[in-house]
């Protein structure tokens, strides 16, 4: 029993937000008396979410530097306007309409990390500037007014799900397959990662706690995705979220450029000192903003079947928010991808469940601030506690 | 005989278990110029820390009497309040803020915290006046030279009714002309009534003004040089300053001295906020295999400028010479050019230049050498580790384990770990900036050991370093260093305190 308080009081950090998420959730579920986790309600919920949650990921790399980018929302809107001129109004075919509103996005980035990383304006204030510079130019774009509707194969991204191969019309079937198998190679990378922790020396879980910790998971995994396939099967946004938090976790945490970034906002001087072209990091690190503002932008503007004028308002502030909320430092150099994904999907329970219970929308924006300020000090608190 | 205005007794002052100062006892008299004079590292900075209260009382052991009373300060406000002013060499004045409200603030002329323009104007134009400062009190900071700031800050502290103003290397940053001006109103305020404790490097400049001259040598007071009594000459305060006993500190090495190494060719570096002023003139030095060279040198003398600049430009603009390596010329302009060419260049300040303070050790060690593990650019973990384990054991890192945080360790254990780092990258060149500031005697030691292992590997060694026992313990060639200027080259036969402080004054003289 010492040793799991001991344990507990270790990981409170890195759990602790995971915690506040199930807690929040379970709160949410009484209190909609069900309707929360309802198969319908969990799709809906990744739908709403799926844009703030790929900003997160971009905005995580920038508060990892120790920046901030307010652009995004702006960037999104702008970029969901030249999708929408070339797929709607020039009849460009889905995928070229795509890439080149990917590309749009990533000179946009070009653009930004030139004055960030080698002008050295600070972030804040070029994003800033972006922020109205994309805002005005959507708005240019669009002369005001929406421009609807995409071509059916524009939402897939958005708003399809994945096709049923074993198709019977009951339960999701591919979506259970994907479960099982998804489970078989977590638990296979965590054993290998367990052996060679072992291999080391270092201390490892229990191996009753590890069964423990892998029996919870790939329950978890497989209640959610049989959740899923009782309604329509996993939608394909949430593949395409799943692929980018893989590939972002192993970019963060396993290869080189993902090390200099975390140098370069542990300390910049010593990273500079130590090699790293720091300049170039920070280039890219917002060349890379902006293409996954890009991505959003589509996504967002597939699920409204629109380009609006109005697209991906403050956006910016949740995508921000989520990287806080998940543990990230506004200093830099401190969080992960994971801890962001979950600080998304605190802000998306929080916006979902006060929804449903009719909660008015001046009341949401207050609670979430509130939200936000609390899990910052939470932070704080346990980091001046570990200190002593 | 004048009375004193200000006794120190028995102070001993230790940080984390190293006594710095060890027994300090010092007497300044009522209107007289008292001087304090000692090598860097001595203990004078961290005294007169004690004396302002920046170091509160019971952080420290021992008395300090002012005008009859025993004080006990908490804070510099404290020791401000009765008297006592200290300047120090940074100037701490707000560059766009006007010479009145500079010399004001903190201390603003108000009436209920409405500030009285008129009287803050008036007072201060006496002021400038009686430190001779013609300029308009309007006039803003960042606009005059830093001489004349150097007077606002006297004027300043006239505006507190000082009684004790302490002066930390005031003419350090000013040309001949400036630092007469500012000793002769030195002399001036003397004659006013005014005690004054002057710390400064520049012994031509205390022998004119200073009626005392006490010496501090390691954390103690070795004397006190009476004007009119004993002997005053550059001479004797130096060996004052420097005549200790050199036990032995410094692990023995047979030196195995091969080719020329590195070679740095009319080296000249301006500075990069201001691009008129040459930091670094005609700089020419080399280094051969196997050899340790030492760069000796006062505080802002251009050796770290110097390291900075050839590892990779960090610092200065318009940088101009030649760099060799084994007779070959190369080129490097940034530090992993730097890395390429396999220099490694450890930082004068690990916290805020070496380590990555919220990383943990392994990360510490590879971070220079990144792709020596990874292939495409994916680091390959288990050898990072392994790695970083053989650095933790080779180099005696005491910590928990390889994942330990850095910035939770001992200051030597930090050094070890940014030596680890630099080591591992397989240096040729290794330029090692103040390598054993702040660690306490033991780790020194260690450190020492491990610089003799690389040099007897065939590894060409700089040292910088502000300890002079440091630089003639270990190197076998000394380079003296003065104002950006190779000012001297002394072979380790020849090479002595005595030497290195008298290179470092003949080139004041002349300048």
């Amino acid at each position: 029993m010492e040793k799991f308080k001991s344990l507990f009081k270790s990981n409170i950090r890195q759990y602790g937000m995971g915690i506040a998420l199930i807690s929040i959730m379970i709160l949410f579920q009484i209190l909609t008396k069900g309707i929360l986790l309802k198969p319908l309600n969990v799709t809906n919920l990744i739908l709403q979410n799926s844009y703030i949650l790929v900003l997160a990921i971009g905005m995580f790399l920038c508060i990892l530097t120790g920046n901030i980018d307010l652009s995004v929302g702006s960037v999104a809107a702008f970029v969901g306007a030249i999708s929408a001129m070339l797929a709607v109004r020039m009849k460009i075919p889905v995928i070229p309409t795509i890439v080149l509103s990917l590309i749009v996005g990533g000179i946009i980035g070009a653009w930004q990390g030139y004055w960030i990383a080698y002008v050295r304006i600070p972030a804040f204030i070029v994003t800033l500037a972006g922020m109205l510079i994309f805002r005005g130019l959507t708005m240019v774009i669009l002369k005001g007014q929406t421009i609807a509707p995409f071509p059916a194969s524009y939402q897939i991204i958005s708003s399809g799900f994945i096709p049923d191969f074993f198709g019977n019309g009951g339960l999701h079937i591919a979506t259970l397959a994907i479960g099982v198998i998804i489970s078989v190679l977590f638990v296979i990378s965590e054993v290998n990662k367990r052996k060679n922790t072992q291999k080391y020396n270092f201390e490892v879980l229990s191996g009753g706690l590890f069964a423990l910790k892998l029996a919870a998971i790939i329950a978890i995994i497989n209640v959610f995705t049989y959740w899923l396939a009782s309604y329509k099967g996993i939608p394909t946004v949430l593949i395409l979220l799943a692929i980018l938090i893989l590939i972002y976790t192993f970019i963060a945490n396993k290869t080189v450029p993902g090390r200099h970034i975390y140098a370069f906002g542990g300390n910049e001087k010593a990273a500079k000192l130590s090699g790293v072209k720091t300049n170039k990091v920070l280039f890219w690190v917002y060349v890379n903003m902006s293409v996954l503002a890009a991505l959003a932008g589509i996504v967002f503007a597939g699920r409204l079947n629109a380009a609006t004028p109005k697209a991906g308002v403050n956006f910016e502030l949740d995508a921000i928010a989520a990287c806080y909320i998940g543990g990230a430092s506004a200093s830099g150099g401190i969080g992960t991808v994971f801890g962001c994904i979950i600080g998304g999907l605190i802000m998306g329970v929080l916006n979902n469940g006060m929804s449903i219970l009719g909660i008015s929308i001046d009341w949401q924006q207050a609670i979430k601030g509130f939200v936000l300020l609390l899990a910052v000090a939470f932070d704080v608190y346990t980091k001046n506690k570990a200190k002593k | 005989m004048p009375e004193n205005i200000l006794e120190m007794k028995d102070i001993v002052k230790a940080f984390s278990g190293v006594k710095v100062l060890k027994n300090v006892n010092l007497q300044a008299k009522k209107g007289e110029i008292l001087a304090l004079v000692g090598e860097n590292g001595a203990g004078k900075s961290t005294l007169m820390n004690v004396l302002s209260g920046i170091y509160e009382y019971g952080s420290y052991t021992g008395d300090i009497i002012f005008e009859g009373n025993e004080c006990k300060f908490k804070n510099i406000k404290d020791s401000e309040k009765i008297g006592i002013v200290i300047i120090h060499q940074e100037l701490a004045l707000v560059p766009y803020l006007s010479i009145a409200e500079n010399v004001f603030l903190g201390n603003e002329q108000a009436k209920s915290s409405v500030i009285d323009w008129h009287q803050t104007h008036t007072r201060t134009a006496e002021l400038l006046a009686r430190v001779g400062l013609k300029d308009d009190s309007n006039t803003l900071i960042k606009d005059i030279g830093v001489g004349k700031q150097q007077l606002v800050e006297i004027a300043k502290a006239l505006a507190k009714d000082v009684k004790l103003l302490i002066l930390d290397e005031p003419t350090a940053a000013l040309n001949d002309e400036d630092s007469d001006h500012l000793l002769n109103l030195l002399l001036e305020l003397k004659k006013q009534g005014m005690s004054c404790i002057i710390i400064s490097h520049k012994l031509n400049e205390v022998t004119k003004v200073a009626d005392r001259i006490t010496v501090i040598r390691d954390g103690c007071t070795i004397e006190t040089l009476v004007k009119g009594k004993d002997e005053i000459t550059e001479d004797r305060i130096i060996k004052g300053m420097v005549g200790r006993d050199l036990v032995d500190r410094y692990p023995k090495r047979t030196p195995r001295i091969g080719e020329v190494m590195f070679e740095v060719k009319d080296w000249n570096v301006y500075d990069p906020l201001n691009e008129d002023r040459k930091v670094l003139k005609d700089i020419n030095i080399n280094v051969r295999k196997g050899e340790v060279v030492g760069i000796a040198g006062l505080m802002g003398a251009g050796r770290t400028e110097l390291a900075t600049s050839v590892f990779g430009r960090v610092y200065g603009k318009k940088i101009s010479g030649h760099l060799f390596k084994e007779g070959k010329e190369i080129q490097i302009k940034d530090v992993s050019d730097a890395i390429k060419h396999r220099l490694a260049y450890v930082t004068e300040d690990r916290k805020t230049a070496g380590l990555i303070l919220i990383d943990d050790i392994k990360r510490n060690i590879s971070l220079a050498s990144l792709n020596k593990l990874s292939k495409n650019s994916v680091i390959d973990e288990n050898k990072e580790i392994q790695v970083a384990e053989d650095y933790r054991k080779k180099l005696n890192i005491k910590s928990s384990s390889i994942l330990q945080r850095s910035g939770d360790l001992s200051g030597g254990n930090q050094q070890k770990i940014v030596l680890s780092r630099w080591i591992f990258s397989d240096p040729d060149i290794l330029i090692l900036d103040e390598p054993t500031r702040g660690i306490d005697v033991g780790a020194k030691y260690e450190i020492y050991t491990i610089i003799n292992e690389l040099a007897k590997q065939g590894k060409s060694i700089i040292i910088i370093s502000s300890e002079l026992p440091e630089v003639l313990g270990m190197s076998d060639r000394v380079y003296v260093m003065n104002e950006g200027k190779i000012v001297g080259e002394l072979d380790k036969e020849v090479a002595s305190q005595e030497s290195i402080m008298k290179c470092i004054m003949q080139s004041n003289r002349e300048v």
